[in-house]
């Protein structure tokens, strides 16, 4: 009882905290990294990559301000978002495969914790009562629920394979299992969550990220009322949101690299292997995006039923080849 | 080849017929469902190819290379050519809308998978584990023949309900004999060439490649 608490507090607490720290800085690093693919795509020379860093640290030193009728929920929601989202980092395998409260990172959590962030975004965009505030919180809200079956389902096939759904469990069984990561279960798993990733990161086919003020955005028109540090910590709230799903991806799937013997130099290995293989998910998600055109908003339940269909055949197949 | 080898390469092959089947439901554009088409075609090829390493069949791999040169290029090549000679590439008002019939979809692989464990289970092994995966290709392939409107939509139907077939037959019996699945090859070899001369003279005499206004045909 007595060892196993200090090594919580020797080990899995730091580690955890290390994390948070990590996807704070990396989340913004992520996006930044993107926005450079697509502008040197273009052939533009783009901002450096650590720019939307630089751009929350301006805005945290800017003025609080709140549209007149706003209501308590405003301020509160930023909040809640990043406490949300910074938990469930916490708690996930990403560095190392024993963070604290291990035990309780289950997928079920992880994702409703996720989704706390986005209902707290929804009703801040209600807040307000402006039209573009009350769209966007309804269209994110639609395209979370589209997404959120295909993304449990798809989960619900990594777990069959490893028979648990907790998360630092999975990640371990795969690491102990190098074969079932190129099973076609896993494969179908990969291109639903992927899908269901980048819907539920704005980004692309779904979401235009790079657009102001324009009829067919989602996640800019909800948070259209923020300002300063408040928009800061929204901004950063859904940095951190990506580079924990991004982070998740690449450890699920490719879990090479983690620490999972309790050491420091396996989790300074750890911090390594998922700066480069979040970077890779990002570079690949900005070629996606390079080579698509928004969808129209009533084509997405298209995408993302063809999202639920690959993660069922993940579990049948899973099922089946157990 | 060892087992585990075997294993894995088969149930990647068989896998990606059936991901390839829900992908010609998925996707719209006609380009895309040829090519995955030619995807199915030389899956279903490296299906019969690893069953006939596993089981050192002459006769089957030379049936492999069959389907790999009939159903994964000559057939995909020349619905290519169709659908250029078509002017509007997009199946644009199916009958069930695209997310409808992907559900649906999902609930024929289901079907099939309950259907057919009477099956499997009475000569369990790898090979007849993946029947299921044949079994589903077909009900795919019924159900876009049956809620396509266009032309070369209804043939890609009829070709799943083909490549499902032969799956079926090469996982339960390792093949049927080389001169039906040549028949069978060569049938729809003529369908698309038949199918080529329809869409040239609808095109002439209708604009357009909808069955449906077939209809106007009459008198």
């Amino acid at each position: 009882m007595t060892s196993s608490f200090t090594a919580t507090l020797a080990y899995s607490m730091p580690a955890s905290a290390l994390q948070i720290v990590l996807v704070a800085l990396g989340g913004p690093l992520l996006l930044g990294l993107m926005a450079k693919i697509r502008a040197r795509a273009e052939g533009r020379v783009g901002a450096p990559i650590s720019q939307p860093l630089k751009d929350i640290r301006k805005l945290l030193s800017k003025e609080r301000l709140h549209a007149r009728h706003a209501s308590v929920v405003l301020p509160l929601a930023p909040i809640v978002i990043l406490a949300a989202t910074a938990v469930a980092i916490g708690i996930a395998p990403l560095i190392t495969t024993h963070p604290a409260l291990g035990a309780s990172a289950d997928i079920l959590v992880i994702v409703y914790l996720l989704l706390t962030g986005s209902v707290a975004g929804a009703l801040a965009g209600l807040d307000t009562g402006t039209a573009f505030g009350g769209m966007g919180a309804s269209r994110a809200m639609t395209i979370g629920a589209l997404a959120e079956p295909a993304l449990l389902v798809a989960v619900i096939a990594l777990s069959i394979q490893a028979g648990t759904s907790n998360l630092p469990a999975i990640v371990s069984s795969t690491l102990a299992h190098p074969n079932w990561v190129s099973g076609p279960s896993r494969l179908l798993a990969l291109v639903a969550l992927v899908i269901v990733i980048i819907a539920e990161t704005g980004r692309l086919p779904v979401d235009n990220p790079a657009t102001h003020l324009e009829l067919t955005m989602i996640h800019e028109a909800m948070i259209l009322e923020y300002a300063g540090p408040e928009l800061a910590l929204v901004t950063l709230g859904g940095a951190m949101r990506l580079g924990l799903l991004f982070s998740l991806v690449a450890n699920l799937f490719f879990p090479w690299g983690i620490g999972s013997n309790g050491s420091l130099v396996g989790l300074l290995v750890g911090v390594l292997a998922l700066a480069l293989k979040t970077s890779v998910i990002a570079v690949g998600v900005s070629l996606i995006e390079i080579h698509s055109a928004k969808l129209r908003l009533f084509r997405l339940p298209e995408l993302l039923a063809g999202a639920f269909v690959m993660s069922v055949l993940a579990v049948i197949t899973g099922l089946v080849t157990r | 080849m060892n087992a585990a080898t075997y294993t894995g390469a088969l149930e990647l092959a068989a896998g990606a017929v059936l991901v390839s089947a829900v992908m010609t439901l998925w996707r719209r554009q006609v380009r895309t469902i040829v090519t995955m088409l030619s995807l199915q075609g030389i899956s279903l090829a490296a299906v019969a190819l690893i069953l006939a390493a596993h089981e050192h069949d002459g006769a089957l791999a030379l049936t492999g290379l069959l389907v790999l040169i009939v159903k994964g290029v000559i057939v995909p090549g020349l619905l290519r050519r169709i659908a250029r000679l078509d002017p509007r590439s997009r199946e644009t008002t199916p009958l069930v809308n695209v997310p409808a019939s992907l559900v649906f979809a999902a609930v024929l692989i289901v079907l099939s998978y309950v259907v057919s464990a009477r099956v499997t289970s009475v000569a369990p092994s790898v090979a007849t584990r993946m029947v299921p995966i044949g079994v589903a290709t077909v009900l795919v392939g019924y159900f876009m023949l049956v809620t396509r409107r266009r032309a070369v939509s209804k043939v890609v139907g009829l070709i799943l309900v083909d490549n499902g077939i032969a799956l079926v037959t090469f996982l339960l019996t390792s093949g049927v004999p080389l001169i039906v699945e040549l028949g069978s090859s060569l049938d729809v070899l003529l369908v698309v060439v038949v199918l080529q001369f329809l869409v040239i003279n609808m095109g002439e005499q209708l604009r357009r490649s909808e069955l449906d206004q077939m209809k106007e045909l009459h008198d």
